[in-house]
């Protein structure tokens, strides 16, 4: 394989804000970082994992800090983040992994809606299983 | 034709990508009920507090599956973006941080649900 000369390619340089210019391009840097604040999540549950690890008087001062409203709203701020993701990623599978039934493609909107019901179906299942144990 | 030969060698790129997959699906299809359980309605007072759930082996593997793979997904995810907002040339720092830190924090996770 042979990579061309570098001094005879078209860089195209874009200035840092260009993600503000439309509102497409904005949504797309929300969907990115919806990541980041899962992440972030998944570190506090790890956190609240660990003082569970270090005995029930740890974990029940851990449990009460979070219901501080600073908790609370952190929470519902990374629940709207991690929606958007579970939605637009439903949506993204549809474009990437077309689903055939009978070699017609099954149009993306019904496919959407198929991961959506899963998701829901799925949600219940782990809601269930958590109130039962 | 002017220009370089490119060496041959295989690139571990589809192993981010599949493990970005990976931990999308995990994240998607989980993440938001857990949000609701344990960070709204427990400390809300909706539903009370079962932390023996996560004494089960079985809980376990699913709680390592649950936090591990999204952490990939975030690696992958925010060096690209960090890239695409004008960080480009710092992309071997990043992806040092991001996935030496979804590797260190797979292995902090399964730490952590060992000694539970």
């Amino acid at each position: 394989m042979i990579r061309p000369d570098k001094s005879l390619l078209y860089y195209p340089r874009m200035p840092a804000t260009w993600w503000l210019r439309k509102w497409s391009y904005f949504l797309f840097i929300v969907r990115e970082f919806s990541s980041l604040f899962i992440a972030a999540y998944l570190v506090l549950f790890l956190v609240q994992l660990y003082q569970l690890g270090n005995g029930a008087a740890a974990y029940s001062t851990f449990t009460n800090s979070l219901k501080s409203p600073g908790w609370i709203v952190f929470h519902a701020v990374v629940l709207v983040f991690a929606v958007y993701h579970s939605v637009t990623w439903f949506y993204t599978t549809s474009i990437v992994i077309p689903l055939r039934i009978g070699g017609k493609e099954i149009p993306r909107a019904a496919f959407t809606a198929i991961n959506i019901a899963a998701w829901i179906a799925v949600s219940a299942v782990v809601f269930g299983l958590y109130l039962l144990q | 034709m002017m220009g370089e030969a490119l060496p041959n060698k295989k690139s571990i790129e589809p192993l981010w990508w599949g493990l970005f997959s990976a931990g999308g699906v995990v994240a998607a299809f989980l993440v938001p009920i857990h949000i609701v359980l344990l960070g709204l309605a427990v400390p809300l007072g909706w539903i009370s507090d079962a932390p023996d759930i996560f004494g089960h082996w079985f809980v376990k593997v699913y709680l390592f599956v649950f936090i591990a793979m999204p952490l990939y997904h975030w690696a992958h995810r925010f060096y690209f973006t960090l890239s695409d907002i004008g960080l480009k040339s710092f992309r071997k720092p990043i992806s040092f941080l991001t996935y030496g830190g979804a590797m260190m924090g797979t292995v902090i996770t399964a730490w952590i649900l060992l000694r539970l």
